[in-house]
């Protein structure tokens, strides 16, 4: 009894071992340099020339996600979740309504944002609401510049439910 | 009659100095100063839970703006006057409406007129605050293109500045500078600038080939958001130092006023006394005259 426990969980145990132990082996080669990353927005300040493991942004010519070494990139931030993975392994996702990304030659990441806060602090139920009435703004909506304005709103409450909504 | 007046206008004015002032005025002015020093205590008070609140704001400000140069410093564009057709130069002025609080808007404006003296026409200038504008409108008045208003009441925002780059972006213009106050501590600060580059400059600076999938419209909002930016963060430096200085000069106008009132309180008690001698000495020698 007891060998054919060890014979079906020693090879599993082995294998995720195995795993683990490759996986940290990778981890290792690819976060061997620092980033130095900076996040602000004009409420408050996330980041200052902190080491961050990768960031992903959505910038308006689609997300992407920066490691150490990327390569160097501007990138204007669309309405939407920015994620980033802390040396420790925790998570952070912090929702952003407009700004910069500036990724330098030396490794150093800079996120500027227009309004920005921690995702654990919007409500669902608000949300939903404020999307149903930048909806009924578009949709009233007459001039040029009037419809491109209830448009953004309408963007910035889709990603703000979409985020809140995905866990 | 104008000679006849021309010839009494000394004498009074001998007399005055000549004789003791009366008591009524000094005790006018001795009150007036009193009003005074209570309006600039008060004043310094407010500033100095403004600047607070400035102070605090601005450190939050702070890697905002760091890192609004940073990409800058990074692509060391080079200006060149010819690139672009117009050849304008832009110069921002960062102040408020506020006065009363030092030579704070005064360098900024003179930096400014500095630069104009030198660069002659060919210089847009665009006053944030009305006090940039009232120094210099009677010299350079054509060239100032914006000026806005309602700056310093309440601190400033990032919809405020957005707002300013929004209108400033219209302008066409090969180079820039903001020029603003950035705040060392409570009792100094420095005039200093930040650059302002066009989107061309930009885009044919020698490093800026290191940066990845460019293209026009990501450098054109790149640049109008980082102009805003550096904008909110030059108006929350600008609006520390200004209350810090307004601070300061509230100080030392309440000490002022507490050394005048001194003295006028010492000059109106001598008076007093001196009139109530005179007047024993009209009851006695009146007296004794019977």
């Amino acid at each position: 009894m007891a060998s054919f426990i060890r014979s079906i969980v020693s090879p599993k145990l082995l294998s995720t071992m195995k795993n683990s132990k490759s996986l940290n082996k990778v981890i290792n080669r690819n976060y061997a340099d620092q980033m130095s990353f900076t996040f602000v927005s004009a409420n408050q300040t996330f980041y200052t020339n902190q080491s961050v493991k990768q960031v992903d942004v959505p910038s308006l010519n689609g997300s992407f996600g920066i490691l150490p070494n990327h390569v160097p990139i501007l990138a204007v931030l669309k309405p939407g979740v920015i994620t980033v993975h802390e040396d420790d392994g925790s998570l952070k996702k912090v929702l952003v309504s407009s700004g910069t990304v500036t990724v330098n030659d030396d490794s150093s990441v800079q996120i500027l944002a227009e309004e920005a806060h921690s995702l654990d602090k919007f409500d669902l139920q608000a949300a939903n609401e404020a999307l149903r009435e930048a909806e009924q703004k578009f949709n009233s909506a007459t001039g040029e510049t009037e419809k491109a304005e209830a448009q953004i709103a309408v963007e910035a409450g889709q990603a703000i439910v979409a985020a809140i909504s995905s866990p | 009659m104008w000679a006849h007046n021309a010839m009494l206008q000394p004498i009074i004015r001998h007399q005055q100095s000549r004789g003791m002032a009366t008591l009524k005025a000094i005790s006018i002015r001795l009150k007036s100063v009193k009003n005074i020093q209570k309006i600039t205590q008060s004043m310094k008070m407010v500033s100095a839970a403004k600047y607070a609140r400035a102070e605090r704001e601005l450190r939050q400000a702070k890697p905002y703006g760091e890192g609004s140069t940073v990409f800058y410093e990074k692509i060391k564009p080079e200006e060149k006057q010819e690139s672009t057709p117009s050849g304008q130069k832009l110069l921002v002025a960062v102040t408020s409406d506020r006065g009363l609080c030092g030579a704070v808007h005064t360098t900024v404006a003179r930096q400014i007129r500095n630069e104009l003296n030198e660069a002659g026409d060919n210089v847009k200038v665009i006053c944030i605050g009305d006090k940039s504008r009232a120094i210099l409108q009677r010299l350079y008045g054509k060239n100032i293109v914006l000026v806005c208003n309602e700056v310093g009441r309440k601190p400033p925002t990032f919809l405020d500045a957005a707002r300013i780059a929004e209108q400033i972006s219209q302008y066409e213009f090969s180079s820039g500078k903001i020029v603003y106050n950035r705040f060392k501590s409570v009792v100094s600060y420095v005039t200093s600038e930040l650059p302002l580059y066009h989107k061309d400059t930009v885009s044919t600076s020698p490093n800026i080939t290191a940066y990845d999938s460019l293209d026009d419209s990501v450098v054109q909002s790149y640049l109008e958001f980082s102009l805003a930016s550096m904008l909110f963060y030059t108006l929350k430096e600008g609006a520390c130092s200004e209350q810090s200085s307004r601070m300061t000069a509230m100080d030392n106008a309440s000490k002022n006023a507490g050394e005048m009132i001194d003295k006028l309180t010492l000059t109106f008690n001598r008076t007093r006394q001196a009139v109530i001698t005179r007047e024993l000495i009209e009851i006695i020698s009146g007296a004794s005259a019977l």
